[in-house]
């Protein structure tokens, strides 16, 4: 092996690279927001909704559950100014990670929602509450504590997938280390230190959410 | 020098399909081999068995696909001093990639077998490769299937990263037909209808296996 | 010189004490029924016979030799130990046959037409040889307890095992595996049963082991004990059960 490992030039970097990272959170973080507000709404309307609505929910999520998030980057990129919309690219990979999320969220979320015992439903009916009212505040809220690992699991899957949107010029870490290393010719050690930093986010940020957990509703509720 | 979007084009996209077909086959018989190891070894009583496995499927499910193909790349060139094609190099990645998923649905499936089936099958005296090979892999296997046939949907669509890399399979095929034709959005539909086709099938095999599955033995299922 | 000793068995698991300085001889042929509470220590005292749990203190003598809990030495004893669980824990993957003969074929080395045979002699003992290729899912809990026993009884064990096996039953189906019970001690099995079934217990037991917080309370012939408890925690446990014994 005649390679000589120069990882100096990678942390010369580091400030490149940091924010880098930090904008793959950023756009994961925006996406899973407004992602699980579009899971929210396609499950309830999926469950109360009007049959065609729910058809068209249904086709939504297999349509995107049976082809490549990068091909749906691509359409997305491409549809938005056919529909008027100018975006920069970064938008466009965000919308594109609300609509992959999205889909995955609502069956994530009809499954927290399905092991909900039938008499909860029934008891907040017989007490006057409307079916929306009914869904915000017996049903949601316990359906979210349950697939709570599901939807955390969930949003590391879509920061990891969220290096792809660099096909598309979004910015981001791959972004960045791909253009890092195509000036300093040091690919392996970028790339190295990048999937490193992937990893140590991904760690991270499960343990981060698993501390929320135990905040949110283990300390508040007592398991 | 724009092509319009023909017959020849569609067959073109078409002939690439043999590549994501064929690339996802090789990583899932190759990743299939490497798995079934894996999960042998996660359930075996060797402490340093079981970490280094962990560390292994943790490498891969805790890192983008992108990362693991550039990294193979590079990798491969600096740590060996050779220059690899993207075919061998795709291959390899996502055997690798394959292996970690699938030795982890195995595991799991493995570790589903109920404690009493170990105990039942000791004190018939029966030997620890006798236990796995009569009472519990046989049992695993059949609760394996569904999450495995998922698990191929989804290898079916990470094989779109390899176009990154310029692997010539479909989605990179889709890529260099829309710079000859400037039609994205006539071109990547068509391309994501043709995953969609490969996948959904699949999709569905795996759903109507695990409703067969649970009702025939009486597994219970939790969130 | 009796087929099973255990002297001086002490378990605990975490801070709850389950078994405490527990002595217990078993001659060939005999039954021995082990009664008490739950929790009073008896299903973990049985499983430290064949090595399913490790006393902390004490040793178990298997024909007056100490038994070799290594992984090697536990294989050769359950050759000669058979256990039949609450749940019967047949495989489900495999029809009744199969279940009997996988014993037979890999840990002894039988070849598969003798495992048949044996298979078919065992299954005659409780009374199910037409259900030898039917699955376990397509019998009832009493059926598959039986095969469960026939499983061990293939084994050709000096010394059979038995937990509580028809605490899972539904009531119409406990007769069955008690008549299979009955059969195989007055065929002189060596039997070590936990069993809340008094009737059996006083017609079929030699001895009879009262268990109370993980020690052994009372022990005696069954007739003795019943008639007249020395203790009063076997008084009490008499009475909680008399009406179910009385019938």
């Amino acid at each position: 092996m005649h390679y000589a490992f120069h990882f100096n030039v990678v942390w010369a970097h580091w400030r490149d690279l940091a924010q880098g990272a930090w904008l793959t959170i950023e756009l994961s973080s925006l996406a899973m927001v407004l992602g699980l507000a579009v899971a929210t709404a396609c499950v309830y309307a999926k469950a109360a909704g009007p049959s065609p609505l729910r058809w068209a929910i249904a086709g939504y999520i297999e349509l995107i559950r049976n082809t490549p998030f990068l091909v749906q980057i691509f359409i997305v990129y491409f549809s938005l100014p056919a529909l008027g919309i100018s975006v920069g690219a970064n938008e466009a990979a965000v919308a594109a990670m609300v609509v992959n999320f999205g889909a995955y969220g609502t069956e994530i979320l009809r499954a927290g929602i399905e092991s909900i015992p039938r008499g909860q439903v029934d008891a907040a009916r017989a007490l006057g509450l409307t079916r929306l009212q009914t869904f915000r505040y017996v049903v949601l809220f316990p359906a979210l504590k349950t697939v709570y690992p599901a939807l955390a699991s969930q949003f590391i899957l879509l920061m990891l997938a969220s290096s792809v949107v660099s096909a598309i010029s979004a910015v981001e870490l791959t972004a960045v280390t791909n253009s890092l290393q195509s000036t300093t010719f040091r690919s392996f050690e970028f790339y190295f230190v990048a999937t490193g930093i992937y990893l140590a986010m991904a760690l991270g940020i499960r343990a981060v959410l698993g501390g929320v957990y135990w905040i949110r509703f283990v300390r508040r509720q007592g398991a | 020098m724009t092509r319009t979007f023909g017959l020849s084009e569609f067959l073109l996209i078409l002939a690439a399909v043999r590549w994501t077909i064929l690339l996802s086959l090789v990583a899932f018989v190759g990743g299939g081999i490497l798995g079934f190891a894996v999960a042998i070894a996660r359930t075996t009583s060797s402490r340093v068995l079981r970490l280094l496995t962990a560390a292994y499927i943790q490498a891969f499910q805790g890192t983008p696909v992108l990362m693991q193909l550039f990294l193979f790349y590079y990798g491969f060139a600096v740590l060996f001093d050779v220059q690899i094609d993207a075919w061998p190099a795709v291959a390899m990645a996502f055997t690798l990639y394959s292996g970690a998923f699938l030795g982890e649905i195995w595991r799991g499936s493995i570790e589903a077998i109920p404690q009493t089936q170990w105990e039942a099958s000791a004190c018939l005296s029966l030997g620890y490769f006798q236990q796995l090979r009569f009472v519990i892999l046989p049992q695993a296997m059949r609760i394996s299937i569904p999450p495995t046939v998922g698990f191929l949907v989804q290898l079916v669509k990470g094989t779109s990263i390899a176009a990154i890399v310029g692997f010539v399979e479909l989605t990179r095929a889709g890529q260099l037909m829309v710079n000859v034709t400037f039609q994205p959005m006539v071109i990547y539909p068509l391309v994501a209808a043709i995953y969609f086709a490969l996948c959904w099938p699949l999709s569905r095999l795996s759903r109507s296996l695990e409703r067969r599955i649970d009702a025939g033995l009486g597994i219970k299922r939790h969130l | 010189m009796p087929v099973l000793a255990l002297s001086g068995i002490s378990k605990r698991f975490g801070r709850h004490t389950a078994l405490d300085d527990v002595s217990l001889s078993v001659e060939a042929g005999e039954v021995v029924a082990i009664i008490g509470r739950s929790g009073s220590g008896k299903t973990t005292l049985l499983r430290c016979i064949n090595g399913l749990e490790v006393p902390d203190q004490g040793d178990v003598f298997f024909d007056d030799r100490h038994v070799d809990r290594s992984r090697a030495g536990l294989q050769a004893l359950r050759r000669h130990i058979g256990i039949v669980f609450q749940n019967y824990n047949l495989f489900p993957h495999l029809s009744v046959e199969r279940n009997i003969t996988l014993g037979l074929t890999e840990a002894k080395g039988l070849p598969l037409a003798d495992a048949k045979e044996q298979a078919r002699v065992a299954l005659r003992q409780v009374g199910l040889e037409d259900k030898l290729a039917a699955m376990p899912a397509q019998l009832s809990g009493g059926q598959q307890q039986r095969v469960a026993i026939a499983r061990s009884l293939a084994m050709q064990p000096r010394l059979m095992l038995f937990d509580e096996i028809t605490s899972a039953l539904d009531p119409e189906l406990v007769g069955e595996v008690i008549d299979v019970l009955a059969r195989l001690a007055a065929n002189g099995m060596t039997m070590v049963l936990v069993t809340h079934e008094m009737r059996f217990a006083r017609a079929a037991a030699d001895t009879l082991v009262f268990m109370h917080q993980g020690k052994v309370w009372e022990k005696g012939p069954p007739a003795k004990l019943f008639a007249a408890p020395a203790t009063a925690e076997l008084v009490t446990f008499i009475n909680a059960i008399l009406p179910v014994a009385a019938d």
